[in-house]
């Protein structure tokens, strides 16, 4: 309970915050735009010359791009930001007031920073899987939409564990923001469904860096082409990732000895 | 500007040697900067071979192998002209890094295109051998005649002075936007599409490419392409050096005009 409570007062606090550069909301809102037009440009110009990629449709491609721009919105919303705090917190030194107060740390650093304006992409990413649904025609029952969410739901919690799990060796290697920088570039990768790259690069995208989860298996659960066997191990893959990251944030945190002190 | 022209060479040296030594010791972010410059080329090349085998072998002229020349060679063009200014002008102006800059008895764009150089210099000696391997690894075929690779080299320089003169003067817009981020996404989209980084502009509707014969971005990026892939007559890579001019010059007359009126603009903030 004391832990929604926290995650409540720092949404609180982002809004807040926010709400003092009501421009940026429109920035954001232009920049949204443009990026779902650059996306849904790119998928217009292959289905200009072709019908299928690699077994996926117009439609489905389109549901795909709602979904990156869904999940990339969560990530952009709290994750991202807070790794990025999180990060610098160990190079400065004000990680320290964090450790100090009575809650758990790694809530706490997880929660800590908000850019509410991103919540845009999630509403637009929103809209644009439903569009892709409607215009595949497909009945998605309660069945598929459960399984959906809880795919989802998966391939975030192993996003979020992937960025912790980067984070924490900041403790060791103090200058490493621009790790984050990578992870951008390798999820811009996840705009196409990954069974098109060849295998090195699908291999990378899968267990490097876990993109391939969050994209692509939920969007193959939505269209109703996922194998049971795959929503079973992306959930145990969630559960392994969210105990690892657990495991590996308390064994950094014993190697932390504060820059400042 | 007050020194003399004949000066500029001994600057340029002691530029380059800096940059060097402060990009080395930077190594990281040098390594972070070629991973997201190669990503993207990969991505469209899998994308567009992909089209390509399902469609039986071709694309609009474009087989398979043709779609890896065209993105990797891409990839390497993309690599020796883009700038970072746009991005960068905004912070610069902000918080008054840009006041020390004007003290100097340099024109501060002679300051940028030594850092680019270097930049490019140090970037090459893994751009170019990662080159080499998704040549051979993608099954790339390539087969220019010795005048498309002969021409290839003044393209490519020009497109490189057309690019950096452009985006130079664009980033100008800071003196008088204080957040230049939104204008900075609208033409990096302007550049992804037009320039042929997402598709060979042969394969667009033929709208599209009348546009994009018409402005600069073609120029400063596909044209170099498809020239060494062999893909233009004569004639058109006559008309394309001529477009590249007309637009250097264009560019150059915007630069003197938007830097004059910035700099009387440009109240430094922090001093």
């Amino acid at each position: 309970m004391r832990s929604l409570g926290l995650i409540w007062l720092s949404l609180r606090l982002g809004v807040l915050n926010a709400l003092q550069y009501r421009a940026d909301f429109f920035i954001q809102l232009f920049q949204s735009l443009v990026g779902l037009v650059t996306a849904l440009a790119a998928v217009a110009l292959v289905f200009g010359q072709t019908d299928e990629l690699g077994g996926w449709s117009r439609d489905e491609l389109i549901a795909l791009v709602g979904v990156f721009l869904l999940v990339g919105g969560l990530i952009n919303v709290v994750i991202r930001p807070s790794m990025e705090k999180l990060m610098e917190g160990v190079r400065l030194g004000t990680l320290d007031f964090t450790l100090t107060k009575p809650a758990d740390a790694q809530l706490l650093v997880s929660v800590r920073q908000v850019e509410v304006w991103r919540l845009i992409d999630v509403a637009l990413g929103t809209v644009v899987i439903v569009i892709g649904i409607a215009r595949l025609g497909e009945q998605v029952g309660p069945e598929r939409a459960v399984a959906f969410g809880l795919v989802l739901v998966a391939g975030v919690a192993i996003i979020y564990s992937f960025l912790l799990i980067l984070s924490t060796l900041a403790f060791w290697l103090v200058r490493l923001e621009n790790i984050l920088v990578i992870f951008g570039s390798m999820y811009e990768a996840g705009r196409w469904p990954v069974g098109l790259y060849p295998p090195w690069l699908r291999v990378a995208l899968t267990v490097v860096v876990p993109v391939a989860f969050a994209i692509t298996v939920p969007v193959e659960t939505l269209v109703g082409r996922l194998e049971p066997m795959t929503l079973v191990t992306t959930v145990g893959l969630a559960l392994a990732f969210l105990v690892g990251s657990r495991w590996f944030w308390k064994f950094g945190l014993r190697h932390y000895t504060g820059a400042s002190a | 500007m007050t020194l003399r022209l004949g000066r500029l060479p001994a600057v340029y040296a002691a530029k380059f040697r800096a940059e060097i030594a402060l990009q080395v010791a930077y190594r990281g972010a040098l390594v972070i900067w070629l991973l997201g410059l190669l990503i993207e080329p990969i991505v469209y090349l899998v994308v567009w071979t992909t089209v390509a085998r399902g469609q039986g072998g071709q694309v609009g002229g474009f087989a398979a192998g043709d779609f890896a020349a065209y993105f990797t060679i891409l990839m390497i063009v993309n690599q020796l002209t883009f700038t970072w200014h746009f991005h960068f002008f905004e912070w610069r102006v902000r918080n008054g890094f840009f006041s020390p800059m004007l003290l100097r008895p340099v024109h501060p764009i002679h300051n940028d295109v030594a850092e680019n150089l270097t930049f490019k210099m140090l970037t090459f000696t893994v751009v170019g051998p990662v080159a080499l391997f998704l040549l051979a690894t993608f099954g790339a075929t390539l087969h220019p005649e010795p005048w498309h690779l002969i021409a290839f080299v003044p393209t490519l320089v020009l497109a490189m002075v057309l690019r950096f003169l452009l985006e130079w003067t664009l980033a100008l817009a800071a003196f008088w936007i204080t957040r230049t981020v939104a204008l900075n996404q609208a033409y990096y989209v302007a550049v992804l599409f037009l320039s042929g980084q997402v598709a060979p502009l042969s394969l667009f509707p033929p709208a599209v490419q009348a546009v994009a014969s018409v402005l600069p971005f073609r120029w400063m990026v596909a044209f170099p392409v498809e020239t060494v892939l062999g893909r233009l007559a004569p004639g058109e890579v006559l008309a394309g050096f001529g477009a590249q001019l007309g637009w250097i010059i264009v560019s150059l007359v915007l630069m003197r005009v938007i830097w004059r009126a910035g700099i009387r603009r440009y109240s430094a903030v922090g001093a």
